[in-house]
């Protein structure tokens, strides 16, 4: 370096190299990183059943736990037992889903449904679901329309909820473009508010996935006598933790399949816009 | 409102047009003709009641006070400074959002503005220029006979301005709506206009009626007096 530089300028010189700031960020993300922490836990469970240091009765060794699954498929339990349960869970949804969106296209579209739908609502979603089966056994008994009915408590709310909201916060400047072209109240309906409301609605139907699992697991613990909740019940009582893990292992499954499913869903139905995040 | 025979030659009527918010007269006894294929652009500054005075033609006034005759034709478009396409329909559907029996016509419009080809595209995937050319073709797919524009290009660079113009231009004289342009650019009011009047407090102040020949450009003198004149009766000095 020349010695022509300006006073208060420190010259660089072999003496101040350039001094490299530390990365603050957390850096590069790592290939495959999502599958280190489970993997990890595998091994660990592995390990600990092979040298005996996890006791059989506490927790099953996970090769146990999968000649457990092949048993219970070669004998059809586990098919028979996940069907009657994927079938509460999608009758409770798929009900949960009408009355939902049913209830907030009443109050999201006249103020007088508002009034009388959204307090009761809102009650509604400060009691948790599960905290109304005592009342539910007793109206419905322990058959299969309490289950579905505590299902479908636990689903509407989320729908409702977002749907409503989407409804509402549709611009008002849509509204009045509605008015300029003339477009009837159903055509206003079904080109902007049900389109302005979907991503609000797809959101709920999120929450309302995770939540109908949830529902089920409890009210198949109760005085069930099929389901993957019962079957975990039953082996409760036996003692048999692979039978148990086996049982997580599906709700998990499960959780993770629909979450997907209505993920996919969201990315078909909202293409326009995706088109601004990417 | 039936139109009584003696007005039959205007497409737009006001009379002594009220509006008022708060007690305060936004439109102040305003009386307003516009011609069947007239052009006429509304000069003013910000809350002179420009606004106001359109969405009382283009009938979005619905909560506001006010007073005074009102006749406008049955098939009214509206142009707003924001293109206002639904961003979860398609170009196309925009288009002929309302009139779904109007496909074909849509087309030939999108192909009018400049288009042809995007029928198929996502408001957020066009330009601003190009999402208010989209706009322009949903107003004209009805065949307005009046044609209400609200600082339609307010939100556009210059040079694509310049090109909307001259686009606004064809389009007006191949279908020939009567037209009411808000806007706050002189200069534009004066290359589009046949009429150019200037609002201030609820009233009109100055109209100038403009005779120069297409093109007309800014260099030509007869412009500079206009812009002037137009700019005295805006409360600005040059």
């Amino acid at each position: 370096m020349s010695a022509t530089t300006l006073p208060g300028l420190r010259p660089r010189t072999a003496s101040a190299p350039v001094v490299r700031r530390r990365r603050l960020g957390p850096g590069k993300p790592i290939r495959f990183g999502a599958a280190i922490g489970p993997v990890l836990l595998l091994v660990i469970w592995s390990v600990g059943s092979a040298t005996g240091w996890i006791d059989q009765r506490v927790l099953s060794a996970p090769w146990t736990v999968v000649t457990t699954a092949g048993d219970l498929i070669a004998d059809g339990r586990l098919q028979s037992n996940l069907w009657t349960s994927a079938q509460r869970a999608l009758i409770g949804l798929a009900l949960g889903i009408v009355l939902g969106v049913l209830l907030a296209l009443i109050s999201g579209l006249s103020r007088i449904g508002e009034a009388v739908l959204d307090g009761p609502i809102q009650i509604k979603r400060a009691i948790p679901s599960l905290a109304l089966l005592p009342l539910l056994i007793l109206w419905l008994g322990i058959g299969e329309s309490m289950k579905i009915v505590t299902i479908l408590l636990g689903v509407f709310v989320p729908i409702y909820i977002h749907t409503h909201n989407g409804l509402r916060t549709i611009d008002s400047r849509y509204v009045e473009l509605a008015q300029t072209v003339g477009l009837s109240q159903w055509e206003f309906i079904r080109r902007v508010v049900l389109p302005g409301a979907l991503p609000g609605f797809l959101l709920g139907l999120r929450f309302a996935v995770t939540g109908a699992w949830l529902s089920l697991v409890v009210v198949e613990q109760i005085n069930s006598t099929s389901g993957i909740g019962y079957m975990m019940e039953l082996a409760r009582t036996y003692g048999q933790t692979d039978i148990i893990i086996v049982g997580l292992v599906v709700y998990g499954i499960l959780g993770l399949l629909s979450d997907a499913v209505v993920r996919l869903i969201q990315r078909r139905a909202l293409s326009w816009r995706r088109t601004l995040a990417s | 409102m039936a139109p009584n025979a003696g007005l039959l030659s205007a497409t737009v009527q006001v009379r002594n047009l009220v509006r008022r918010y708060d007690e305060r007269a936004v439109l102040d006894g305003l009386d307003l003709d516009i011609a069947p294929g007239e052009f006429v652009a509304l000069l003013g500054k910000s809350g002179s009641g420009k606004s106001t005075l359109l969405r009382a033609l283009a009938g979005l006034d619905h909560d506001v006070e006010g007073s005074g005759e009102l006749a406008v034709p049955a098939q009214v478009s509206v142009v707003f400074q924001d293109s206002r396409l639904l961003p979860w329909a398609r170009v196309l559907d925009n288009v002929v959002l309302g009139i779904p029996q109007a496909v074909e016509r849509g087309r030939e419009s999108l192909e009018e503005v400049g288009l042809a080809g995007r029928e198929k595209a996502w408001p957020n995937e066009l330009s601003g220029g190009e999402q208010q050319r989209v706009a322009l073709a949903r107003s004209l797919v009805r065949e307005p006979e009046l044609l209400l524009a609200d600082e339609p290009f307010g939100a556009l660079d210059a040079l694509t301005r310049l090109k909307m113009h001259v686009l606004l231009r064809k389009l007006c004289a191949a279908h020939q709506p009567a037209v009411l342009l808000v806007t706050h650019d002189v200069d534009e009011a004066i290359v589009l206009a046949d009429r150019v009047i200037v609002l201030d407090a609820g009233r009109i102040v100055a109209e100038e009626t403009i005779t120069l020949p297409a093109p007309r450009s800014a260099a030509d003198p007869g412009f500079a007096a206009v812009r002037s004149r137009l700019l005295d009766a805006l409360g600005v000095s040059v």
